[in-house]
């Protein structure tokens, strides 16, 4: 990495502090999911039955489950499974959500329209019950719940890109690239697409959270990944099936999700502010010509 | 105002249709043989194979699969929904006696949302960039991120270990017992109006400081109205337009949502049904909840895109 792009991450942290320190504790995340074998104390499905039900204490930080397995291990592991699940469905749903949406705005016509009849139905399901529909069909493995995510994502990608797809269409330089005798697959894929990488990003950043919920909520209910992986979801849904549910078994597995869904979700905030000025609070109030010196809207200051 | 009326219902059942194709399409892609997730593997080997074809065609699994999907959709007009495999009661059953709990989770939901975010959005836009206003955004960052589920058992638990109070797990009507009642929708419904009263805070807050903005509300100030009346006179009726958008795009989040809810507070309602029959391979009362599910969606948001005129005369159909 060299200077420039060191202080271009300098600069978006002195921005958005809070996003910068949701991107910090979203690679800790990362790295500790990636080095799972080499950080986790125990191996996470090693039950021992001399220390079953255990609290936290010296020995296991987290406490240990119904079947003394220790569940430090387990989170650690559990990081594994759920970014590499909400990653995959995300990367997969989104990116042939935005090329159906490329195709959708430059192409138009019956496609078009079509096509967005096929993503209004989509979108016509609440996100976790087609989740759990899909995964149930296809069966419950690792695979499935990554497509069963990924096409609850699909319509986001389409309708988002196609309306960048469909201003970008009309720009002259578009225009010469088609009298200059381009197929429309070179246009899109040339002319076209370049000009979408922006919001796609900001779209992928946006749905990791998500993605990371409903997989935890598939495997809270019993879809999602089969156990005995260790996924949080799965942690959950295990906790549970104790007549009176141990603390310590419901607290630090919920709470790596809520730490990873809030540092992806302030990350996500922060880059659709960069990347995507026309959503920005920040340029609304330049446009309007509200007080910049301040720092405050002026409808603030006139307040008092 | 008719025709346009006339059109959106035209559009809405063209969206249902598809939804019905989508879920049909889908359940009967299962792999595996239906028999085998309703007998179970040795069950299924024990039967003969004219047994097999015998209890497919009771079933009315054994029928090419365009006849089967009229077939639904002709016993949903007619207002038959079919029988579980594993239970007695028709779905139809299943619906009116888990549907009002569910309901009930939901609109209470709605009203927690309203009640918490509209004034702390207000509150926000009142003084942006105040501490007050600092606050509320962190807490709604922070609840927009806490699953729900989540949040239910931490509360569950808490209840348990603090006050040793148990929520009744039956199914208790509102028109039986009240009180029992209560009791039982209350945890859920908090915590599913928690998440979208952060959403409603924050997109009221942005909306109100978009309208403060405008000539009118200037006007307002010009002419000596107290900075209050400004605010909830002027300003206010203007921007709960998109607030009451997103209301109808957050009730997705709370049908969603309150099937992992309710799992989390064992409330016997309609979102735990579909995911035992989900366990199950149920596939009769699988498709006909997911259906319900989206016809609701689908309904809410036709209601949001007419509740526009009566909010905002501006605009006409």
């Amino acid at each position: 990495m060299d200077g420039s792009a060191l202080r271009e991450i300098g600069a978006f942290g002195r921005r958005n502090p809070l996003s910068m320190a949701g991107g910090v504790v979203g690679i800790l995340v990362i790295v500790i999911a990636l080095a799972a074998p080499w950080i986790a104390p125990r191996d996470p499905l090693k039950a021992d039955f001399r220390r079953m039900n255990k609290p936290p204490d010296a020995q296991s930080y987290f406490g240990t489950d119904q079947v003394g397995r220790d569940t430090l291990s387990r989170v650690i592991y559990g990081a594994r499974t759920s970014l590499f699940v909400a990653f995959s469905a995300v990367l997969l749903g989104t990116t042939v959500g935005s090329l159906w949406g490329v195709a959708c705005g430059y192409l138009g016509g019956r496609f078009d329209l079509l096509s967005q009849r096929v993503m209004e139905v989509l979108q016509a399901f609440p996100d976790l019950i087609l989740a759990m529909a899909i995964s149930m069909a296809i069966g419950t493995g690792l695979p499935a719940v990554i497509v069963a995510i990924a096409i609850t994502r699909l319509p986001f990608g389409g309708r988002v890109i196609r309306s960048v797809a469909l201003s970008v269409r009309e720009m002259p330089y578009v225009e010469a690239g088609r009298a200059a005798g381009a197929s429309a697959l070179r246009v899109m894929t040339l002319h076209v697409l370049p000009q979408c990488v922006a919001p796609y990003l900001v779209l992928a950043t946006t749905h990791l959270g998500v993605a990371i919920v409903i997989e935890a909520a598939l495997g809270f209910l019993g879809v999602g990944v089969p156990p005995p992986t260790p996924t949080w979801g799965n942690m959950l849904a295990d906790a549970i099936t104790a007549l009176v549910p141990q603390w310590w078994l419901v607290l630090f597995p919920g709470a790596a999700i809520t730490v990873t869904v809030l540092a992806f979700n302030l990350l996500g905030d922060g880059i659709r502010d960069t990347l995507d000025p026309r959503l920005s609070p920040a340029v609304l109030r330049l446009v309007t010509g509200a007080a910049r010196a301040s720092g405050r809207p002026q409808e603030a200051t006139a307040t008092r | 105002m008719r025709k346009y009326l006339l059109r959106r219902a035209v559009f809405a059942l063209g969206t249902l249709i598809g939804v019905s194709l989508i879920i049909f399409v889908v359940l009967r892609i299962l792999p595996g043989d239906p028999l085998v997730a309703i007998l179970g593997v040795e069950g299924y080997a024990r039967l003969a194979p004219a047994d097999r074809a015998h209890l497919m065609h009771d079933l009315g699994l054994s029928d090419p699969l365009p006849v089967q999907y009229v077939r639904w959709l002709r016993d949903i007009a007619a207002g038959q929904l079919g029988k579980s495999f594993f239970r007695g009661d028709t779905v139809a059953e299943l619906i009116l006696r888990r549907g009002p709990i569910s309901a009930e989770i939901a609109f209470l939901a709605l009203f927690v949302s309203w009640l918490v975010g509209l004034p702390v959005g207000i509150l926000s836009a009142l003084r942006p960039n105040g501490w007050a206003d600092a606050i509320a955004r962190s807490i709604s960052v922070l609840f927009i991120a806490v699953p729900g589920f989540w949040l239910g058992l931490l509360i569950v638990l808490g209840l348990l270990f603090w006050f040793g109070y148990k929520a009744p797990i039956v199914i208790v009507q509102l028109w039986e017992n009240p009180w029992q009642n209560l009791q039982i929708v209350l945890g859920p419904a908090v915590v599913l109006g928690l998440a979208q009263g952060a959403y409603i805070a924050r997109m009221s807050r942005s909306c109100l400081l978009e309208v403060i903005r405008e000539d009118y509300v200037r006007t307002a100030r010009a002419k000596g109205a107290v900075e209050r009346a400004v605010v909830l006179h002027h300003a206010l009726p203007n921007a709960l337009l998109p607030v009451v958008t997103i209301s109808g795009v957050l009730l997705g989040f709370v049908l969603g949502g309150s099937v992992a809810v309710e799992q989390a507070f064992g409330v016997p309602g309609l979102g735990r049904a579909l995911v035992t029959a989900v366990v199950e391979r149920d596939i009769i009362v699988v498709q006909n909840l997911v259906l319900l599910y989206a016809l609701i969606f689908v309904a809410v948001n036709v209601l949001v895109d007419l509740s526009y005129g009566w909010l905002d005369p501006r605009i006409r159909y």
